[in-house]
């Protein structure tokens, strides 16, 4: 990565992350502590700011870290780093409760889409208004609005694309596209690799 | 769906915004796309770092629980030795097939492993592990089933299974996600509905509360699938009322 994330803990110390988790995947238990204390607030900080709620993003969060020591003789360095696995692992989970929340929702409210309709700004404000977060909000300023509303909908609603086309009022073909074209422009301001 | 629009899908699916059944046919199409497969690792890496900067501090008691709790759970085997063998061995498109199928069932359930291994018993280490790799080709082989079908049900408390059968292997997978734990000393327990009889299909593993399972024997023309809550063992017939009951796909 080109640049450093400002947040306390650098992301190029994934050489170690990579060591423990080799460890951790023959059972080492101090070693998991060890990727805990790497990960766990980036874990439970994706919970949070998908889910919203306290309770729910820790039940999710220990769900996840849970799970990274039950998978862990299955993580591929290959396949992207330790961090960019159990974030991902992460979002899927929360993005999961999101979903069983909301369809338990939908069945008394069938309106509970069009109620939920998100605030866009509420999204990028929370994002933007912390000094840490300066790198990612420049790079989302980079985005089309179109492509900033459609990724943080899905990112950080836990939205489906389809969900995002009808809060959005576009077409599917261009909500996926944009989520696309929008990921793309992250990737390259962000000046990751994989 | 056409090939352009599946790949137009990589976004999508690197912000989990696909709806099941379309992330299972983008992920049939991950297995032969290499652009797909490299773009979406790229995206996942862009989307972590959008997580990185969501960054808490969770308090001590989280810690407590998760390093209490990896103390009772199980680690799935690796799934490396031999798969890594077969993949140097095995034409590039099968390689990359079968990569993608491991991401396809952890995917699938929403975890980096699966859990077919729950009817482990006292045998060797070697044995143990080549069952298990069998059973996870198996699993493999009938999610990526040209014909396969797929139904899914909400299941109580927000859990969520999917039942993925293959009519040419006669064989059918079950997805769980979210499902609860068991109470102490009962176990899920799988069955074929073969129209109104009951038959034993396997148990889930109860460390686990998203897994994917192949299920025991075959499908056999069975009318459906149920799951019940048993002894910690399982049954031979089912002691309770399903907690689930889901019909064969069309």
């Amino acid at each position: 990565m080109k640049e450093a994330v400002h947040i306390g803990r650098n992301p190029s110390s994934q050489p170690d992350l990579q060591k423990l988790m080799r460890e951790v995947a023959l059972g080492d238990q101090d070693s998991f502590a060890a990727v805990y204390d790497a990960v766990a607030g980036s874990v439970l900080g994706v919970a949070r700011a998908v889910l919203r709620d306290q309770a729910q993003s820790e039940e999710v969060a220990q769900e996840v870290l849970v799970e990274v020591w039950r998978t862990a003789p299955r993580y591929r360095p290959e396949r992207g780093t330790v961090v960019n696995w159990i974030l991902t692992l992460a979002h899927r989970r929360a993005v999961d409760r999101v979903r069983s929340v909301e369809a338990a929702a939908a069945r008394d409210h069938k309106a509970a889409l069009l109620d939920r309709t998100p605030e866009y700004d509420e999204v990028t404000e929370q994002v933007e208004t912390r000094l840490e977060r300066e790198q990612v909000r420049r790079c989302l300023r980079t985005l089309t609005d179109i492509q900033r509303q459609s990724v943080t909908l899905a990112y950080y609603r836990g939205l489906t694309y389809r969900q995002v086309a009808e809060a959005l009022a576009l077409p599917l073909g261009t909500v996926k596209t944009r989520l696309r074209d929008g990921l793309i422009r992250l990737r390259d301001c962000l000046g990751v690799s994989a | 769906m056409r090939t352009e629009d599946l790949h137009s899908l990589t976004g999508a699916y690197a912000l989990h915004a696909l709806p099941d059944d379309e992330r299972d046919a983008f992920e049939r199409h991950l297995a032969g796309c290499v652009t797909c497969a490299q773009e979406t690792r790229e995206f996942a890496a862009a989307t972590a770092r959008l997580g990185l900067a969501e960054t808490l501090a969770p308090g001590p008691v989280l810690k407590e629980r998760v390093l209490h709790r990896i103390t009772t759970v199980r680690q799935v085997p690796p799934d490396g030795g031999t798969a890594q063998k077969a993949r140097r061995a095995a034409p590039r498109g099968r390689g990359l097939a079968r990569w993608a199928l491991a991401a396809c069932l952890a995917a699938a359930a929403g975890l980096g492993g699966t859990a077919v291994w729950q009817y482990e018993r006292a045998q060797d280490a070697a044995e143990r592990a080549a069952q298990a790799e069998q059973r996870a080709e198996t699993l493999a082989g009938v999610l990526a089933a040209p014909d396969a079908e797929s139904r899914t049900a909400r299941l109580s408390d927000g859990a969520r299974g999917t039942l993925v059968v293959s009519e040419d292997r006669d064989r059918a997978v079950f997805l769980a996600s979210g499902m609860a734990e068991p109470p102490q000393g009962k176990v899920y327990q799988l069955w074929f509905d073969d129209h109104g009889t009951m038959r034993s299909a396997g148990l889930m593993d109860s460390g686990s509360t998203s897994q994917a399972v192949l299920m025991e024997g075959a499908v056999d023309g069975a009318a459906g699938v149920g799951i019940t809550v048993e002894p910690a063992g399982g049954s031979e017939q089912p002691t309770s009322d399903p907690v689930a009951l889901l019909s064969m796909p069309a």
